[in-house]
């Protein structure tokens, strides 16, 4: 019961923040709508938690509401863009093939929700969702085994990722240091 | 994985210590209902921030004027003691002011997103073995999350404002608030690998009630039973890690060495020029709730929490902490303003490296010890 | 079993109960405390001068390359946390230990060098 109610609170929590996101209702501040990102990242964590990943439900606090989220906010101071530039909203082509990429995305995703009735791993009961949860799933110490002990190679190329995002930032802004 | 690891264990263990006090584990155990034990535990700690706030800035005040041979307040109350609780009345009944053209919803969200998540974070610490509102197996990180949100609130503060000082003092606060981010966690993070088991310690060894448990290096109540089993606080083997983390949560909350987002002397009051009332009085709460988390924070990673002989737990847990909150007040009322660059060369350039550094001494450490 | 989000419940509910406090003590000041806006009272304060100008400027580039390096050393941190919490563990398997020492340390080399080329470049002075 509580796990329902909860689940319809965050989930319609991150839809109408989301939707905020894309298309504000009151006017069009990008501040605004990254604001209404958090909130959304925040019924997001909620979802996390109810499936048991509390380490992914923690680091969505704190590495989305908290560094990306700081990003994106500097992003916009830095470029100050004010209704002059943004232009005025009309319906353009963009809006249309926008629309028709919606339309598509909720097709493919009633389709897959109204089929995955019977994608439970087999024997499963779907009374008892816990039992197809292992002991300590989702917890910093599974986590961590597994990303030490299985996943050791591509760990290591996202130290050279980040490498590549901090370099490309340097020679990006350099232009203007 | 072992079934140990599961974080359901961690009241079990707990509870397993706790017999001997013969206390119940947490709030939620005293009540067995969340809600009524969160309200329960809503209730207690905001009393003790309350009373924490007027206190602290009662001591700020009497510190400072003891520092500078000053008198400090003196009228309200023995010592000037009621002083705070005078001003927080009046604080009540002011005028809230509204300026024009602010961003209205960002304006008035503001000392809301600055004032929740630091409540929430002390509800998360264990006081002792038996008093916690909650004991979440993610403590440390979540502490540091909701620590973290503080920064949000204040880019809503300071934009919302419609007024140059306080958008300056919104954007240097938060790319301070940022970069000191990243050493604060790094230097608890060797405390977290030494603090962490997964393969089990034995706690109150030699004794008939000796028995292994695995340790987790995110909870706040097992970094500080660590402590307990090895017999010493972690402040003795990562020195440098503490002098980081000290001087991080100075930076964390905006106190001198490192006040330049709320420079009087440039930007009037910085990202709260334009608050006025209780409003005001919300960042205020928050900036010095703030600096009780940092505070706390120490006290469980670098001095064993609420381990300490002959006292009972609750009171060693103050007494450090206090302690480093006198530290401090101490250091803002001794030190000059930093510039921002030299801010940020003192980040960037000497705590990030040399708390890396540090990381990996602890590591090699971790297999000595 | 236990529902092992169980601890993390009554966390949600402080956070509600906090936000719902704190709105409550913000309208009661707003209806008990004393309303008399006037036009100088609304003006922004700019230490006593009228306003001159919008404060929304662009912003320095330079507040962009610490949100950067931020983010890159937040994801460092965020695989720095698990390695930590099983390193005591990895060190009881003989076979594991250098492993995982080796492979953070590679983690962090990598890393640094991203903040050596940074501070090279110049990009974090901000005098």
């Amino acid at each position: 019961m509580f796990e329902q109610v909860m689940f319809w609170l965050f989930g319609a929590g991150a839809v109408v923040t989301a939707g905020m996101v894309v298309a504000p209702p009151f006017n069009r501040n990008p501040v605004h709508a990254a604001l209404a990102l958090i909130a959304s990242f925040f019924c997001m964590a909620g979802l996390y938690m109810l499936l048991l990943a509390h380490l992914l439900a923690v680091l969505q606090i704190l590495v989305y509401a908290g560094a990306i989220m700081v990003l994106f906010l500097f992003v916009i101071m830095l470029l100050n863009l004010g209704d002059h530039e943004l232009g005025k909203q009309s319906s353009s082509v963009g809006q249309m093939i926008g629309l028709v990429a919606m339309a598509f995305v909720t097709s493919k995703l009633v389709v897959t929700l109204a089929t995955s009735a019977d994608s439970l791993p087999h024997g499963a009961d779907p009374a008892a969702p816990e039992a197809l949860v292992r002991d300590g799933f989702g917890t910093v110490a599974t986590v961590g085994d597994a990303m030490f002990r299985h996943y050791l190679v591509p760990f290591e190329l996202t130290a050279i990722l980040l490498l590549i995002a901090v370099i490309g930032a340097v020679v990006l802004a350099k232009r203007n240091l | 994985m072992s079934a140990a690891l599961h974080p359901a264990s961690a009241p079990a263990l707990a509870q397993a210590l706790s017999t001997p006090h013969s206390l119940p584990h947490t709030a939620a155990d005293l009540v067995a209902q969340p809600w009524l034990a969160s309200l329960l535990g809503v209730g207690a700690i905001m009393a003790f921030l309350t009373l924490n706030v007027l206190f602290l800035i009662w001591a700020e005040r009497k510190v400072s004027a003891w520092i500078q041979r000053r008198m400090g307040p003196t009228e309200v109350g023995p010592y000037g003691l009621f002083q705070t609780l005078a001003d927080m009345l009046k604080l009540i009944s002011k005028q809230l002011i509204t300026p024009s053209h602010v961003d209205r919803p960002l304006y008035l969200l503001a000392p809301l997103v600055v004032f929740a998540p630091v409540v929430v974070a002390v509800s998360l610490f264990p006081f002792a073995p038996g008093l916690a509102v909650t004991d979440v197996d993610l403590g440390l990180l979540l502490v540091f999350a909701f620590a973290g949100l503080g920064i949000i609130g204040i880019f809503m503060a300071g934009w919302g404002s419609n007024n140059k000082y306080a958008l300056l003092g919104a954007m240097r606060s938060v790319a301070q608030n940022v970069s000191y981010e990243i050493p604060l966690i790094l230097s608890a993070l060797a405390v977290v690998l030494l603090a962490s088991h997964p393969e089990g310690v034995t706690l109150e060894a030699g004794t008939p009630s000796a028995h292994t448990v695995p340790l987790l290096g995110t909870s706040l109540a097992h970094i500080t039973l660590a402590q307990e089993a090895q017999g010493y606080w972690f402040v003795l083997v990562q020195p440098v890690a503490f002098v980081i983390y000290f001087v991080a949560a100075l930076a964390e909350t905006n106190r001198a060495p490192f006040d330049i987002p709320e420079a009087e002397s440039e930007l009037v009051a910085g990202f709260h020029t334009e608050y006025s009332g209780m409003r005001f009085a919300m960042f205020f709460f928050a900036e010095y709730t703030n600096m009780l988390v940092v505070s706390m924070v120490a006290t469980v990673l670098f001095l064993g929490g609420w381990d300490g002989p002959l006292l009972p737990g609750p009171v060693w847990f103050f007494l450090k902490t206090y302690t480093l909150l006198f530290g401090m007040i101490w250091v803002r009322w001794t030190w000059p303003r930093l510039r921002f660059d030299q801010l940020m060369r003192l980040c960037w350039g000497l705590l990030v490296p040399v708390a890396i550094l540090n990381l990996l001494g602890a590591a090699v450490l971790a297999e000595v010890l | 079993m236990i529902e092992i989000y169980e601890p993390y419940i009554p966390v949600l509910l402080i956070a509600m109960i906090v936000v719902v406090l704190a709105g409550v003590i913000l309208l009661a000041n707003g209806l008990l405390g004393p309303k008399r806006p006037t036009r100088l009272k609304g003006i922004p304060y700019e230490s006593g001068v009228d306003p001159v100008d919008s404060p929304r400027h662009r912003f320095s580039v330079k507040f962009y390359m610490t949100a950067i390096l931020f983010l890159v050393f937040d994801l460092e941190v965020v695989f720095l946390y698990p390695w930590a919490v099983n390193y005591n563990g990895f060190l009881a398997d003989p076979g594991f230990a250098a492993t995982a020492f080796g492979s953070m340390a590679a983690f962090l080399v990598i890393l640094a060098l991203g903040l050596f080329y940074e501070y090279k470049r110049g990009a974090m002075s901000w005098d």
